[in-house]
């Protein structure tokens, strides 16, 4: 019966997260929860095909889970705190409740506190982005870990560290109180979008695994926008990832090679993804409390709408960038701005711009500065000066892709 | 949950007396912290410079001067904190003058 195994592959996408956010609050037990909730879609299969698929799978799948727990900790109960958790549980053993109170902060979602532990500051980066896969989104030790480029081994021992951490060190197994909030949030976007760069910088045939990262940060950005809807910047980001995505295809070549923005086929960006970020960001924005997920929407936002790239408004695009370098004082930041002062005003200025950057010396070894360079030279018709600059950046470039693409723009400066 | 706060402060950091510490406003905001009850116990340390390190090596106790290691911070202080998680004990080592000083207060949690 294919029905059920789709119904139940369905429900995993849907409902992982949320059974094993539910165990972990009512266990204690990372381990635990996961365990019984695999159980949970397993048994599934089975009594799905024979009883039929339940009206509310999450709810079937939670109470299976959370029977399994039971039974388990029964066994298991030696001391007094196992006991207590046992019987805990099995006041819990009504119907399924989704609203669960308790906390002050006001949100009730268990997934909540998921996300907000799994990107607690005090787990190393790596930890966060791996936990959050794993226990949020439902992904395998083993798909992590190709993800990452890193060994099965490696990854399945990093899971472990950040659970024990979590135990050991006393992470809280909440949503942030209101005092912390703000600055939490900014961690858990911080965490998403990194997972959708990882996938999103991925280019070569090799790394079409990776590009799976991105369909994965979408769906927990879309659930983070759904658990948040007060929060203008978890809506800036969800957008943001959209508009992002929709250019993703389009990005690299049959060959492999990049393609720039200017470039790219227009007509085979993703309408419905444009179309739904560009809303989502104007919702975001009617709040009138912008942040550095909005304004890089709204940059993204100002390429896709754009019928052509010459079309692209890049003052518009100076000025936004001129915004976010007030959130983020960052000197990759001024080199953006750089770049949409170079196209909206004149090479020169631009150029200007990455001169002040360059004598800073903040971006030192960073390709990017001395390809803007190349880049606004080539514009202005300096080939030679170009070729120059073009020959420095391929001295620190690291990705193929963005070498090849190096290269052919050195050898075109060489013969203009 | 019980924490042991490590205070650290750069090597060559000016050193107070106990007086002054007491009379410093920023330690008396922190003690006004402290007096909510969730600090244990612990100590101020004198700087490293009037540190003993012991080791033994087969039958011989070796003595040498200073800390065991040559490092930018030196354990000036230890406070040991009963919170009930993670984030209490965060919000209380960034209250410590010391955390902001160029040093820095580890957060450990006690084997219980």
């Amino acid at each position: 019966m294919p029905d059920v195994e789709e119904a139940v592959a369905a429900a995993f996408r849907e409902e992982w997260g949320q059974v094993v956010a539910t165990l972990i609050r009512v266990t204690g037990d990372w381990d635990l929860a996961e365990e019984c909730a695999q159980d949970a879609f397993a048994q599934a299969l089975d009594r799905w095909r024979r009883d039929g698929v339940p009206r509310r799978p999450g709810a079937w799948l939670t109470t299976t889970a959370r029977n399994r727990a039971l039974d388990v900790l029964r066994r298991e109960a030696v001391g007094a705190a196992k006991l207590r958790e046992a019987a805990v549980l099995a006041r819990d053993e009504g119907p399924y409740d989704p609203e669960y109170d308790g906390d002050d902060s006001g949100v009730q979602d268990d997934r909540l506190r998921l996300i907000f532990t799994c990107c607690h500051p005090a787990l190393p980066i790596e930890a966060r982005v791996a936990l959050t896969l794993r226990t949020l989104a439902g992904l395998a030790t083993p798909e992590i870990a190709r993800a990452f480029l890193v060994p099965e081994a490696t990854m399945a021992q990093r899971l472990v560290r950040a659970k024990k951490k979590i135990r050991n060190a006393g992470i809280p197994y909440r949503v942030p109180p209101a005092h912390l909030l703000p600055e939490r949030t900014t961690g858990v976007l911080g965490v998403l979008y990194l997972l959708f760069n990882e996938g999103y910088a991925a280019t070569s045939g090799a790394d079409l695994v990776r590009t799976d990262l991105c369909a994965e940060a979408i769906r927990l950005a879309r659930l983070l926008a759904r658990l948040m809807p007060d929060e203008p910047e978890a809506l800036g980001l969800l957008a943001l990832l959209l508009l992002h995505d929709a250019r993703r295809h389009t990005r690299v070549d049959a060959a492999g090679d990049l393609v720039t923005l200017e470039d790219q086929d227009r007509g085979a960006w993703d309408r419905t993804e444009i179309d739904e970020g560009a809303e989502l960001l104007e919702t975001a924005l009617r709040r009138g409390s912008p942040g550095p997920y909005q304004i890089q929407a709204a940059i993204a936002a100002c390429h896709t709408t754009a019928a052509t790239a010459e079309d692209t408004d890049w003052a518009d695009i100076a000025a936004l960038y001129g915004e976010l370098a007030r959130f983020v004082p960052s000197a990759v930041v001024r080199l953006n701005r750089a770049v949409a002062v170079g196209m909206s005003e004149s090479p020169d200025a631009g150029l200007a711009l990455v001169a002040e950057l360059e004598a800073e010396g903040d971006l030192d070894g960073y390709h990017l500065l001395p390809a803007t360079r190349a880049d606004l030279l080539r514009r202005s018709g300096r080939t030679n000066e170009a070729a120059a600059a073009y020959e420095r950046a391929l001295q620190l470039v690291e990705n193929d892709a963005e070498r090849r693409f190096l290269q052919k723009r050195l050898a075109e400066c060489r013969s203009a | 949950m019980k924490y042991a706060l490590l205070f650290c402060s750069p090597v060559g950091g000016e050193e107070q007396s106990p007086a002054e510490h007491a009379a410093d406003p920023r330690f008396a905001a922190y003690f006004e912290e402290v007096r909510a009850g969730r600090v244990t116990g612990g100590a101020r340390l004198r700087p490293s410079a009037d540190a003993t390190t012991v080791r033994v090596r087969g039958d011989e106790v070796l003595l040498s001067d200073g800390p065991f290691a040559e490092t930018k911070e030196y354990l000036a202080g230890i406070a040991f904190i009963d919170v009930a998680d993670l984030d209490e004990a965060i919000a209380l080592a960034a209250r410590h003058p010391a955390a902001a000083d160029g040093g820095s207060v580890e957060v450990r949690p006690v084997w219980e």
